[in-house]
C-alpha cells in the first residue's frame, strides 16, 4: 500500500500545488495592483475630447461627486528609432514637473524627472525602453504635428493607466512597438497647439459618488468640445484586460485543481475500498473483540487523511514555487513597479484543508463499508465470484482464446463495476491530459482564426481623421501594395436598455476579402445593405438578439445619436465588435464616403520601403503590421501560456501515472493468487506477467476512448468557464493532442506494468498455498 | 517393484528467519524416493511435512543439503529452472484446490496442458477422475470434492514424474476425502507416477508403500506397509 499510497498523494499534491499556485499569484497579483492604484490614485473615470479649454477644469472640479480631477494632452504619434524600418507608435502624454500629486501619476524607476526647462526631456515607459533597448541620455525621434523632433530620455517610469500596455487596435500588448512618453506640460501644449487647452480628463470619485451620474454630468460639460464619452475604471483598456486576466486566474484556479482533487478522492476511494475488502476478515475480528465502528471508521479515514495532508503539505512547497513562476510570468506581461510572489497563512490553512476534504470524501464509502459490516458474515470468505463466458466467447470465437486471455476477458467482464471505476480512473488520466494540452489547441485554433480567416490583410492603417474615399487612391501608389480594402471605423456607445458598451462600428466592403467578418463554422458572412451586425459576446452583455433595435452613440463628428437593427449575431472568438456596410455606416453618419482607415495585402519583398513611405505620410497615424502581432504574441503570451501548459501537462502526466499505477497495483492484489497459483503451475514470470498486463492493457485500451470523451467535455466546460468579452476559445482538440495523451498512458500503463511485473517476479508461491481465498 | 530412484535427498536442512527467531524447519533430511512409489508424510502442524514438499516440488530451496531429481540436483538449480522442472515434471495439488476462479473445469486442466509437450487431452484427465459431466462448470459451481478432483486432473494432465499433494482432503469432508484420494490412488496405480502426499490424518498412511512421521524437522519413523489399502478401505 506504501507505493499506492505515495501516488494518491502525489496525485492530491498536484491539485493542492496547483490551488496555491493559481490562488497565491491571483493575491499577489491583486494586492500588488491594489496598492499600485491606491498608491499612484489611479483615476475613477477617464474621459477624452478634442480640445477643451483649460477654464472648463473649475467646472469638471464643481461636479458633485468629483474629488479630484487632473487634466492633461495625450497624443499619440510616430516614433522613429535609428535602425528600426517598422512603424511605431508613441503615446505623448503631459506631465507637470517637478510632480504635483496627480491622478495615474507615474513611478520613476530610474534617472530624474524632465527638467521644465528643456522642452526636449521625457520619461520613457520601461517596457518600451526594455523592448527597444533604451536607457538614460538615449533620443528618440517623433513626428509631432509634422515635424521631426529629438527627444531625450532622462528617466524611466511606469503608470497604472499601462500596466497592460495595449495600443488601439492591437490584440496585445507590444512593447517594442508602443512607447509612453511623459513630457513637460508646456512643451507638449506648445508642441500641439494645446497651450491653454486639454483633451484628457481623470476623475477621482467622492466617496458614496455616483460613478454614472457623475459620467453623465462630465459628458454634458465636453459634449460641445469633441468628447469621446467617459470611461470607468474597469473599463479602462489595462484595467480592464487586467481583471480579465485576474478573472481567468480565478476561474483556472478553480476548476483545474478541482479536477485534479476529484481524481485523487476517486483514487483514494477505490484503494482504500480495496484496503477494506482485503481486510476484511481482520476488522471483522477487530469488531468481535469489541472494536466500535468509531474507532474502525476512524482509522480507515485517519489513514486517508495522513496521505492527503501529507500530499497536501508537499503541494505547499510546490504550489509556492509554481507561483513564484507564474509571477515571474505575469512581470513579463504587465508592468508593476514590483510584482512579488506571497503566499498568505490563509492559503496554506485552506490548502490543507481541500487536501483533508479531498482525503476524507475519498475514505468516504470505505468507512461506510467499514461500519456496514457484520462481524459474523466478514470472518467467513466472501463469496466465491461468479463468472461466465463472455459474449466474445458466446458469439462462438472461444475457439480462438487461449484460457489465458479467456482470463483476462472474463476477469474483466465478471466484475463490471469495478472494471468500469478502473476504466473510469484510466480515462480520467487521458482527460487530464487532453484538457493540459487543449490549450495549446485553442491558442493556436484562436491565432488561425484570427489572422488566417478573419484578418487576412498584412497591414492595417488608421488615419488621422477621416478622408475622402479617394485617398485609396494614394495608396495604391504605395511600394509593395497589392491589395486594398477601405475601412470606415467609428467609435460608439452601444445602449440597449440600460446597458451600454464602448465599441467601435468598423464599416466594410458588403463581401470583403481581407478583413472579414466569420462566425463559428469560419465561413465568412456577407454583410446586408443595413443593420448593425454583433458579436455574440457582446450581443450577450447587452441582452440583445437578431431583430431588435440598439441605440448607436457615435463618439465623435457631430455625435450623432441613432436607432439600428441587429441583422445579426455572429458568433467570433476575439474581441466584442460591430460590423456595418461601408454605404450603411456612411448613410447613418450622413458623410459622404470618407475612410478612417484601410486595410493592405502587400508584397513581402517591398515591406521595407513601404514602412519607410507610411512612416512620413501624414495622414497615417497608426500601422498595424500583422507579422509583428503574430510574432509579439508568440513571443510573450504563447511563451508565458507555454509555461503554464507545460506545468499542466506535467502534472497531468503524473496524474495518468498515478492512476494507471494505482489501477495496476489493484489487479495485482485481486489476481495475486491466481497468478501465484500459475506460477506453482510452471507458468514462466514472463508467461504470468502477461496476463496481468494483459488484464491492465484491457482497462487502458477501453479508457482511451472514454478519456477522449470526458477530455472533450471537460474542455468544452473550460472554453464556456474562461470565456470573456475579449476572447473565447475554440474547442478545437487535434489529433496532435490526443495522440499524445494516448501516448503519455501508454507510457504510464507500461512503467506502472514493469513495475508491478517486478512485484510477480517476487510472489510469494509458499504462502499462498496456504490461504483459503 | 520400480527400482530407479527418482529422488535423493541427503542432509537436507532448511532454517527460516522469522523476525528475531530462526526456525530449523527441516534439519538434516536424508531419504531415497523410487519410481512410481507412493509416499505418505505424516506429522502435526509445524513439523516440517509442507516445507519438505516444497523443496521437492522446486518451490523453495534448502538452506544446507542437496536435493536430486533423477541427474538433476535442484539445489544448484535457478529460478528459471525450477520454473521449468515445474512445469514438466512436477504435478501439484493443494489444500485449498487453488483453482482459477475465472476457467471452468476443462479450461483449468487446459492452462496445463496447452503450456507442456504431449499432455493428455483435458477431457481425459477429467474422466480419470471421475468429472465428465461438470467440464464445463466454474469452480463456484463445484462443490470442494469436485474442485479438489479438477486439482487433481490439472496436476496429471501433463503426466508428470511426480504428484506432490499437500493436504489434499484438508478442506474435504470424509466422503468426499475418500473420492479424491481414490482419484489419486488410481493415477498412481495407473499412470505409474511417484505420488507424495502430506497430511495429519494417520488413516490415509495405509494407501502408502512407504510413511514417513515427521516431527520437529525430523523423519522420526519409516514404515513400508505390505498391503495397500484402497482409499475405500480406509477408516477414519
Amino acid at each position: 500500500m506504501r507505493s499506492q499510497a505515495i501516488a494518491i498523494a502525489l496525485v492530491l499534491a498536484c491539485g493542492v500545488a496547483m490551488y496555491v499556485a493559481y490562488f497565491s499569484t491571483f493575491d499577489s497579483l491583486q494586492s500588488t495592483r491594489a496598492a499600485y492604484y491606491a498608491d499612484n490614485r489611479f483615476a475613477d473615470l477617464f474621459a477624452g475630447c478634442k480640445r477643451a479649454p483649460r477654464s472648463l477644469i473649475d467646472r469638471i472640479r464643481a461636479i458633485d461627486g468629483v474629488a479630484q480631477a487632473n487634466v492633461r494632452v495625450v497624443v499619440d504619434v510616430t516614433a522613429d528609432l535609428p535602425g528600426v524600418t517598422e512603424p511605431m507608435t508613441a503615446r505623448l502624454i503631459s506631465m507637470r514637473f517637478p510632480r504635483e500629486p496627480v491622478l495615474n501619476d507615474i513611478f520613476l524607476r530610474r534617472g530624474r524627472e524632465p527638467d521644465p526647462a528643456r522642452p526636449d526631456e521625457v520619461l520613457v515607459s520601461e517596457s518600451f525602453a526594455k523592448g527597444r533597448h533604451l536607457d538614460l541620455g538615449d533620443r528618440v525621434g517623433a513626428v509631432i504635428n509634422g515635424h521631426h523632433r529629438d527627444l531625450q530620455i532622462v528617466g524611466i517610469a511606469l503608470s497604472p493607466e499601462y500596466v497592460y500596455a495595449l495600443r488601439s487596435g492591437d490584440l496585445l500588448p507590444d512593447p517594442t512597438r508602443v512607447g509612453m512618453f511623459w513630457m513637460e506640460e508646456r512643451a507638449l501644449g506648445a508642441a500641439y497647439n494645446m497651450e491653454g487647452g486639454f483633451n484628457d480628463v481623470a476623475i477621482r470619485l467622492a466617496p458614496g459618488a455616483s460613478e454614472q451620474d457623475v459620467a453623465a454630468a462630465l459628458d454634458r460639460l465636453l459634449e460641445p468640445y469633441g468628447s469621446f464619452g467617459t470611461v470607468p475604471q474597469r473599463l479602462q483598456t489595462s484595467s480592464w484586460f487586467l481583471n480579465n486576466e485576474l478573472r481567468n486566474l480565478q476561474t483556472a484556479g478553480v476548476y483545474v485543481p478541482s479536477i485534479f482533487l476529484l481524481v485523487a478522492a476517486f483514487l483514494l476511494n477505490v484503494s482504500l475500498n480495496r484496503m477494506v475488502a482485503i481486510q476484511r476478515e481482520q476488522i471483522a475480528a477487530l469488531k468481535a473483540v469489541g472494536y466500535t465502528n468509531l474507532e474502525l471508521g476512524l482509522h480507515y479515514a485517519g489513514f486517508s487523511l495522513i496521505i492527503s495532508v501529507a500530499g497536501a503539505v508537499a503541494a505547499v512547497g510546490i504550489g509556492k514555487w509554481l507561483g513564484v513562476g507564474m509571477v515571474e510570468m505575469y512581470n513579463r506581461i504587465f508592468n508593476f513597479p514590483t510584482l512579488v510572489h506571497h503566499v498568505s497563512p490563509v492559503f496554506v490553512v485552506r490548502a490543507l484543508g481541500i487536501g483533508a476534504v479531498a482525503g476524507l470524501a475519498g475514505a468516504l464509502t470505505a468507512v461506510r463499508h467499514v461500519v456496514n459490516l457484520a462481524p459474523a458474515e466478514a470472518m467467513r470468505p466472501p463469496a466465491p465470484e461468479r463468472y461466465r463466458q463472455t459474449l466474445v466467447e458466446r458469439l462462438g470465437l472461444q475457439r480462438h482464446l487461449s484460457p489465458a486471455l479467456r482470463m483476462i476477458l472474463r476477469n474483466t467482464a465478471s466484475q463490471p463495476i469495478r472494471t468500469s471505476l478502473a476504466v473510469l480512473g484510466v480515462s480520467l488520466a487521458v482527460a487530464i491530459l487532453v484538457i493540459g494540452l487543449f490549450f495549446i489547441d485553442a491558442i493556436e485554433g484562436l491565432l488561425h482564426i484570427q489572422f488566417d480567416v478573419t484578418q487576412r490583410q498584412d497591414v492595417t492603417l488608421a488615419f488621422t481623421e477621416p478622408v475622402s474615399a479617394n485617398a485609396t487612391y494614394a495608396l495604391e501608389r504605395l511600394p509593395g501594395v497589392t491589395q486594398i480594402e477601405a475601412s470606415r471605423i467609428v467609435p460608439v456607445e452601444i445602449r440597449h436598455g440600460y446597458i451600454w458598451r464602448r465599441a467601435a462600428v468598423s464599416g466594410l466592403e458588403p463581401n470583403p476579402e481581407l478583413n472579414r467578418v466569420v462566425g463559428a463554422s469560419l465561413d465568412p458572412i456577407a454583410l446586408a445593405p443595413d443593420g448593425v451586425v454583433l458579436s455574440q459576446t457582446l450581443g450577450d452583455v447587452l441582452g440583445v438578439r437578431t431583430g431588435d433595435v440598439v441605440e448607436l452613440r457615435v463618439l465623435e463628428g457631430t455625435r450623432p445619436i441613432r436607432q439600428v437593427t441587429v441583422q445579426r449575431l455572429v458568433d467570433d472568438y476575439m474581441g466584442a465588435n460591430a460590423y456595418m456596410t461601408l454605404d450603411a455606416l456612411h448613410k447613418l453618419m450622413r458623410e459622404a464616403g470618407s475612410l478612417s482607415g484601410a486595410y493592405l495585402r502587400i508584397d513581402p519583398a517591398l515591406e521595407a520601403a513601404l514602412y519607410r513611405e507610411l512612416k512620413t505620410t501624414p495622414m497615417v497615424a497608426g500601422v498595424l503590421l500583422k507579422r509583428a502581432m503574430v510574432q509579439s504574441f508568440k513571443d510573450t503570451i504563447m511563451q508565458n501560456m507555454m509555461t503554464m501548459i507545460v506545468i499542466n501537462v506535467i502534472f497531468a502526466c503524473l496524474i495518468a501515472y498515478g492512476v494507471v499505477y494505482n489501477a495496476s497495483r489493484i489487479i495485482l492484489s485481486e489476481r495475486g493468487r491466481d497468478l501465484a497459483s500459475l506460477r506453482v503451475l510452471g507458468f514462466t514470470r514472463r508467461e504470468v506477467s502477461g496476463i496481468l498486463l494483459g488484464e491492465l492493457a484491457v482497462i487502458v485500451v477501453a479508457a482511451l476512448p472514454v478519456g477522449m470523451l470526458i477530455g472533450q467535455s471537460l474542455s468544452a466546460l473550460l472554453t464556456w468557464a474562461m470565456s470573456s468579452e475579449l476572447y473565447r476559445f475554440p474547442l478545437i482538440i487535434t489529433g496532435r493532442t490526443r495522440l499524445f495523451a494516448v501516448l503519455v498512458v501508454l507510457i504510464a500503463a507500461t512503467i506502472s506494468g514493469l513495475i508491478v511485473r517486478r512485484r510477480v517476479d517476487h510472489l510469494d508461491l509458499v504462502a499462498v498455498l496456504k490461504v483459503r481465498e | 517393484m520400480p527400482t530407479r530412484s527418482v529422488f535423493s535427498l541427503r542432509d537436507v536442512t532448511k532454517v527460516y528467519r522469522m523476525g528475531e527467531v530462526d526456525v530449523h524447519a527441516l534439519r538434516g533430511i536424508s531419504l531415497e524416493v523410487t519410481a512410481g512409489e507412493f509416499l505418505v508424510f505424516l506429522g502435526p502442524s509445524g513439523s516440517g511435512k509442507s516445507t519438505l514438499l516444497n523443496i521437492i516440488g522446486g518451490l523453495d530451496t534448502p538452506t544446507a543439503g542437496h536435493v536430486n531429481y533423477l541427474e538433476k540436483d535442484l539445489t544448484e538449480a535457478g529460478e528459471a529452472a525450477l520454473t521449468d522442472y515445474r512445469r514438466h515434471h512436477v504435478g501439484f495439488v493443494f489444500q485449498f484446490y487453488n483453482l482459477i476462479p475465472s476457467l471452468t473445469a476443462r479450461e483449468n486442466v487446459a492452462l496445463v496442458t496447452d503450456i507442456v509437450a504431449n499432455p493428455m487431452r483435458p477431457e481425459e484427465a477429467l474422466d480419470l477422475v471421475g468429472l465428465t459431466p461438470r467440464l464445463d462448470h466454474f469452480p463456484s459451481q463445484l462443490s470442494g470434492g469436485e474442485q479438489q478432483r479438477v486439482a487433481i486432473a490439472r496436476a496429471i494432465a501433463k503426466r508428470p514424474d511426480v504428484l506432490l499433494c499437500d493436504e489434499p482432503t484438508g478442506a474435504l469432508d470424509l466422503a468426499t476425502g475418500v473420492v479424491v484420494l481414490d482419484a489419486i490412488d488410481r493415477v498412481n496405480r495407473e499412470l505409474k507416477t511417484t505420488t507424495a502426499v502430506i497430511t495429519h490424518n494417520s488413516a490415509v498412511a495405509d494407501m502408502a508403500d512407504r510413511v514417513f512421521s515427521m516431527a520437529d524437522g525430523h523423519i522420526v519413523q519409516e514404515k513400508r506397509n505390505a498391503r495397500r489399502m484402497a482409499a475405500s478401505e480406509l477408516q477414519w
